[in-house]
């Protein structure tokens, strides 16, 4: 009998509607967490595989050997190369295609590679909306993506150096 | 002040327009009266969905809108200008004059009901002695709106919604009605005027005191009445994905979307007037706050109490999971039917004794 007049109270005295306007309110006014993306981005790790890119030398000479491990360790099969030699009797890739579709953003092209050449960078935030073939990324644009971006290749390169 | 400048307002009008006969200046006073109540409700509408997603943002520590326009105040003028730019879509087999009759149905009451009430002393559109009665009828015509919006949809969940919804009204407009007798059976009258001006005094003097479980039950049946959270079965996003609302797009939706808010904002003003003292300062009769705020123009005070209890709906609906269907209609029929009852025999009785400030 007392614990039903208990709850009987307890129903009547909305109490528990009460503590939840409560919490409602509390979070009212509380530090809000949205992180508004554009203009503030969250930290990255510098392990993390975003769009590739192909390095150079500091003298200009592309790394890139054409020596096809990372074809070959690919596995979704995304990478295609093709190479001869070059005037100077160096090999090197006359093509080197990268299918965004098909890749999964593994890094094993990156562990693969030694010379260092193939890369994957922060930049996660890439569209190419002109068109689908837009996806398969060539050679020019690779090395393109790696000359914008070679400060931040090498600034997250030395960040991870000491744990490798 | 207020009431001198109205009563200026209607002289001037009258005094500018000689040459019309009685009849044209008459309609025109009207026109100008509802232009001059329904085009400040609109605005209200649009800036209280405004508030709506920022308050319920902030309770759950998000931001909300804020891209168009500074801190976002534009969202509104950008959602209003998206529904009326949209296409509306007919379902096919439809009827369509019911399927747009249904919107018109809905916001009609909506803003009719605006007729009677007052603002502050002497603000009113209409003084209509059964303003309380007429609040009621006109207010309960808005439910064909979404049974006929179910019907002419010609689609399966906007007739659940529809069936939920008159199910839901008919309950709830028993429990309102209990309540709102209580206040009647205090002020002795049903016209809204007589009825604030009965609370004349300070907080103290309102009904909410003597009221209470009354005030409670009219809110969360008010809840009931608009469709909101968490009683919004009608639309039932999780369960019939919309309601009533599925096979309506841009203008049709958007004036559905306006009837909801401005019976939301009804109810509100509808709380203050019957049990929070109208326009009356919670002041009064306090010595020295009083003369602090006498400066204060009723209407004022009434916009403010109002505001406090359209947070109230934004609050609740950004606290409480949705109600089950049978757990609504067993709140209504068990537990809000009896208290009701019961508290009417209790103010007949407070009544009879002549406690308090509240039973002249």
């Amino acid at each position: 009998m007392g614990k039903k007049f208990k709850k009987l109270i307890k129903n009547f005295s909305l109490s528990e509607l009460r503590a939840g306007l409560g919490i409602t309110a509390k979070e009212l006014v509380n530090k809000k967490i949205t992180v508004q993306f554009p203009e503030e981005r969250t930290p990255i790790s510098p392990r993390f595989r975003g769009l590739h890119a192909l390095r150079r030398y500091p003298n200009g000479e592309e790394r890139c050997i054409a020596c096809k491990l990372c074809e070959a360790v690919c596995p979704a099969n995304a990478i295609t190369i093709e190479s001869e030699m070059r005037e100077d009797g160096t090999r090197r890739t006359t093509q080197y295609d990268i299918d965004l579709f098909k890749c999964i953003f593994c890094g094993f092209c990156e562990e693969s590679c030694p010379v260092d050449a193939i890369v994957e960078t922060q930049i996660f935030d890439y569209a190419f909306i002109d068109s689908r073939e837009g996806s398969i990324i060539n050679k020019a644009r690779l090395l393109e993506v790696g000359d914008k971006n070679e400060d931040m290749i090498n600034k997250t390169k030395l960040e991870d150096a000491k744990y490798k | 002040m207020m009431m001198a400048l109205w009563q200026a307002f209607v002289v001037s009008t009258h005094n500018l327009l000689p040459w019309f006969d009685g009849v044209i200046a008459t309609v025109l006073i009207i026109l100008i009266k509802a232009f001059a109540l329904i085009m400040p409700l609109m605005l209200v509408v649009a800036y209280f969905t405004y508030a709506e997603r920022k308050m319920i943002g902030y309770m759950q520590l998000r931001i909300g809108p804020n891209r168009v326009g500074p801190r976002g105040w534009l969202q509104p003028i950008a959602d209003a200008l998206k529904l009326m730019t949209k296409e509306i879509i007919f379902p096919s087999k439809a009827n369509i004059y019911l399927f747009l009759l249904a919107p018109v149905l809905a916001i009609a009451p909506a803003i009719a009901v605006w007729a009677v009430i007052p603002f502050a002393e002497g603000i009113f559109v209409v003084d209509l002695d059964v303003s309380l009665l007429y609040v009621l009828a006109i207010g309960s015509i808005g439910v064909y709106g979404i049974i006929l919006a179910g019907w002419a949809s010609n689609s399966k969940y906007p007739l659940l919604g529809a069936l939920r919804s008159a199910s839901l009204l008919v309950s709830y407009e028993i429990v309102i009605g209990f309540a709102l007798v209580t206040v009647v059976m205090i002020a002795g009258s049903v016209n809204l005027n007589t009825i604030v001006e009965a609370q004349r005094g300070g907080i103290l003097h309102w009904y909410w005191l003597p009221l209470l479980p009354m005030m409670i039950i009219f809110f969360i049946s008010a809840l009931v009445e608009t469709n909101r959270a968490p009683f919004d079965v009608v639309e039932g996003e999780s369960e019939i994905v919309g309601g009533t609302h599925v096979e309506y797009s841009g203008m049709t939706f958007a004036i559905f979307f306006l009837a909801e808010y401005a019976n939301m904002i009804l109810m509100a003003v509808l709380a203050v007037l019957l049990f929070f003292g109208g326009w009356h300062s919670p002041f009064m009769g306090i010595p020295y706050l009083e003369f602090m705020f006498s400066w204060v123009p009723g209407i004022v005070w009434l916009l403010a109490k109002s505001s406090f209890f359209m947070f109230l709906y934004l609050w609740v609906r950004a606290t409480f999971p949705r109600f089950r269907y049978d757990q609504i209609m067993r709140l209504s029929w068990k537990v809000f039917l009896p208290i009701t009852i019961i508290w009417i025999f209790v103010v007949a009785l407070m009544t009879q004794l002549k406690l308090g400030v509240w039973f002249g």
